[in-house]
């Protein structure tokens, strides 16, 4: 059992934990997740680490409400237990000086490329964030990604705050600009990951994006996680979850990702219902 | 008793006991054990049968030596709890060895009288034995000797893991055993189905061990969370065992593999027996909805037909094994192959998958298939498939489930160097003592053999765990006396 010693919200539905894990507090680098299980009866499912104090031995993950699962944890609050915690897993960012780093994170996204963004500034990198959400009450780690970036920008779908767009069009009005991008990291959604991609394609700038596919042990073991990267066929738990973007088949993981899709409505209809939420929703 | 009576004559002529089994047409329905375990009545005729040879060769067709005739002439006698002890003096799992092992190439393959007659039972006799010790409630627990104050980690709680720690704890060794998955047990749990291998027998088992003072950590994937080298320096381990198993699965590189629908049987078993999805949405975990669909699973061992015969309890419409080689070739148990028959399962027998087939939403819908003949024996001294020129067809699928085996995680050799892997990506030992090329690491089972048995991964692990303690004691003795 792993103990949470701080729990508070982001923004509705997204929440952010910290909790006792010293083994992965101390080993954890950035870009590698943990399979977390809430409950005895509960799925695994992978969480990218947003931070970790070894000294403490904590970590920091955050999560959205989507399905059970996630709802389940995001009702957990300080002092709660978690029933399994295991990584820290994958394969962690590739860091190096690359000069110019824009790191993107689009929705709970952000949550993980915040920490490849301290890496990045870390190696000495010219960090450009763009911190892409729906709207204003739903943008997140706002101060902290301005703490490690040289340059950092909002953007907001609805104009409520920041630029008004998408992190594509942030991304292709500095690339028009002039600006030499050595570096993009993008993570989000699979459909902004794809248009990142599409942006900096014609402008040769090395992109890397974080999958996230459908896994089950989250070790090497089931291969539900495999993805399509150029001729190849890789296991995100092992050889990611960070890819060259550029190489993905985008549309085959969104294919794969829909496998569950009725079951997933089953087991959060089922969910909802024994927990009276249906007033809530 | 009377055993002593009966000539070898008499015994021969006592039919072969049959193993009680649920019937077919209700087992596809449920997921409780398909066989049922002898009475006391039916283990004992069964004993009878034995003829006590003077040299039982039976004993060397076993990969750990259990002392098979000492311990069924104890069944035929009555002496349940007595034949039980005797079994654990070799070997620590008997209730699962007793339902997974293959016996028919091992110990029953030797057996004097399957010359003439059918052999002797011994796998079932094993099972019966070690239930009839767990349902007395007096399961014996081992003795430990006096701490000698060496501290051995073992990494993985699969039958290798388990049965090294077994005997390095008997010897007075502090063990801790760290597995990467949130239950205890590795392949027994995830792998085999509940049908076949009940879970809470495994755990009762690894009970017994808890007991003699093994310690276990969940949640700890060796190579990421802590690698070998910090568990020698950082946590004063003095030697370690690497039982990691063989978890890599392996897919067959044909067009379409990719589609959604598409599955190692590593992870459809991991979601029906570890995560019981079975039982969703009582449990979150879902698995493939079987239910009036077509399934096709591909390879011809163990693995295969116990996730066939998976999809079929799913509810699948149709439940096809495609295998490339004839049945004779398969490497399933005979008594797998034959329940899954009685289930339904249909074989498509010297059949090559060559392309699976999708809908425009990428979901699969069918696979082409080539059909095969027998050649000339191969590398593996079974004949070689030949695909039949312009045989191909199409078979209507919503499930593909791919059994062709595994390879080795390569989180250990990633992260520890030092140890040698061969080009087959396991870890080269050597094999008198299970020794890596890393000074005090040893390595057993899976990870070493390539995908094998449970009784081979338990034998691995006692040679290891002999050769850890004379290593770190200096001394060849101690080993008799149990």
């Amino acid at each position: 059992m792993y103990r949470i010693v701080s729990a508070r919200f982001l923004a509705e539905n997204i929440k952010k934990f910290e909790i006792e894990a010293p083994r992965i507090a101390k080993k954890r680098q950035a870009g590698q997740f943990v399979m977390l299980r809430v409950g005895e009866s509960g799925e695994r499912i992978p969480l990218t680490i947003a931070g970790s104090d070894p000294e403490k031995g904590t970590i920091t993950i955050i999560a959205q409400g989507a399905g059970k699962t996630t709802r389940e944890l995001n009702a957990k609050e300080t002092g709660d237990t978690i029933q399994d915690i295991v990584g820290p897993l994958g394969t962690p960012s590739h860091i190096e000086n690359f000069g110019t780093a824009v790191s993107i994170g689009g929705g709970v996204g952000t949550a993980i490329a915040y920490p490849t963004a301290v890496a990045l500034k870390e190696a000495g990198n010219y960090v450009i964030t763009i911190n892409g959400a729906r709207s204003r009450d739903m943008v997140i780690l706002e101060d902290e990604m301005k703490s490690v970036s040289d340059e950092a920008y909002i953007t907001t779908d609805d104009g409520s705050y920041g630029f008004h767009g998408f992190v594509t069009q942030k991304l292709q009005e500095l690339i028009d600009s002039g600006r030499k991008i050595d570096y993009v990291l993008a993570i989000g959604p699979i459909p902004m990951m794809k248009a990142v991609a599409e942006v900096t394609r014609p402008h040769n700038i090395e992109t890397v994006v974080s999958l996230n596919p459908i896994m089950v042990d989250g070790t090497g073991m089931c291969g539900g996680c495999r993805v399509s990267i150029g001729d190849e066929i890789k296991f995100a738990c092992v050889d990611g979850p960070e890819f060259d973007a550029h190489k993905v088949d985008f549309s085959n993981l969104g294919d794969r990702n829909k496998i569950y899709l009725d079951e997933e409505h089953e087991s959060y209809e089922d969910y909802r219902h024994s927990c009276n939420l249906d007033s809530h929703a | 008793m009377e055993t002593k009576k009966l000539t070898i004559k008499e015994r021969m002529a006592i039919p072969r006991q049959k193993m009680p089994s649920q019937d077919p047409a209700a087992r596809i329905g449920n997921f409780k054990e398909v066989n049922l375990g002898y009475t006391p009545e039916l283990a004992m005729q069964e004993a009878m049968r034995c003829i006590q040879c003077k040299d039982p060769v039976c004993i060397k067709g076993c990969p750990v030596n259990i002392k098979i005739d000492e311990f069924i002439d104890l069944v035929a006698k009555g002496e349940f709890l007595a034949a039980a002890k005797k079994i654990k003096e070799d070997n620590v799992l008997p209730a699962i060895c007793g339902r997974v092992c293959p016996q028919e190439d091992q110990c029953e393959k030797v057996c004097v009288i399957a010359k003439k007659h059918e052999p002797v039972a011994i796998g079932h006799l094993e099972r019966f034995v070690a239930d009839y010790e767990r349902e007395s409630g007096n399961i014996e627990v081992p003795k430990v000797k006096p701490p000698t104050g060496k501290k051995i980690a073992v990494i993985g709680s699969g039958p290798a893991g388990l049965s090294c720690a077994n005997d390095l704890a008997q010897l007075g060794h502090k063990v801790v055993v760290f597995e990467a998955l949130h239950e205890l047990g590795g392949v027994l749990m995830y792998g085999v189905p509940e049908f076949r291998l009940p879970k809470d027998i495994v755990r009762t088992e690894i009970e017994v061990l808890k007991k003699m003072g093994v310690e276990f950590q969940n949640d700890v994937v060796v190579g990421r969370t802590i690698t070998i080298d910090e568990l020698i320096e950082e946590e004063g381990f003095d030697a370690v065992f690497i039982g990691v198993g063989a978890g890599l699965p392996w897919f067959m590189g044909i067009p379409g593999e990719n589609l959604v629908g598409v599955l190692s049987a590593n992870e459809f078993l991991t979601r029906v027996n570890l995560m019981k999805a079975y039982d969703f949405p009582e449990n979150d975990t879902p698995v493939f909805n079987c239910k009036g669909k077509n399934v096709a699973v591909f390879g011809g061992g163990n693995t295969a037909m116990d996730a066939v015969r998976t999809a079929k309890r799913l509810g699948a419409e149709h439940a096809y094994i495609i295998y490339r080689r004839s049945e004779a070739e398969m490497p399933a148990r005979v008594e797998e192959i034959h329940h899954a028959k009685e289930e339904g399962i249909e074989f498509l027998l010297l059949n090559n998958p060559v392309e699976f087939i999708g809908n425009d939403r990428q979901w699969l819908t069918g696979v082409k298939c080539i059909k095969m003949e027998l050649g000339e024996p191969d590398d593996s001294g079974r004949r070689r498939p030949v695909p039949i020129k312009g045989s191909e067809y199409v078979l209507p699928i919503n499930m593909a489930v791919i059994s062709i085996g595994n390879g080795s995680n390569p989180l250990i050799g990633q992260t520890t160097p030092d140890i040698e892997f061969s080009k087959r990506e396991t870890i080269v030992v050597d094999v008198n003592t299970m020794a890596t090329s890393k000074d005090n690491v040893y390595a057993g089972g899976d990870i070493v053999t390539g995908g094998a048995t449970v009784i081979l991964a338990m034998g691995a692990g006692r040679t290891a765990a002999r050769a850890i303690h004379e290593k770190l004691m200096g001394e060849s003795h101690g080993f008799d006396e149990w």
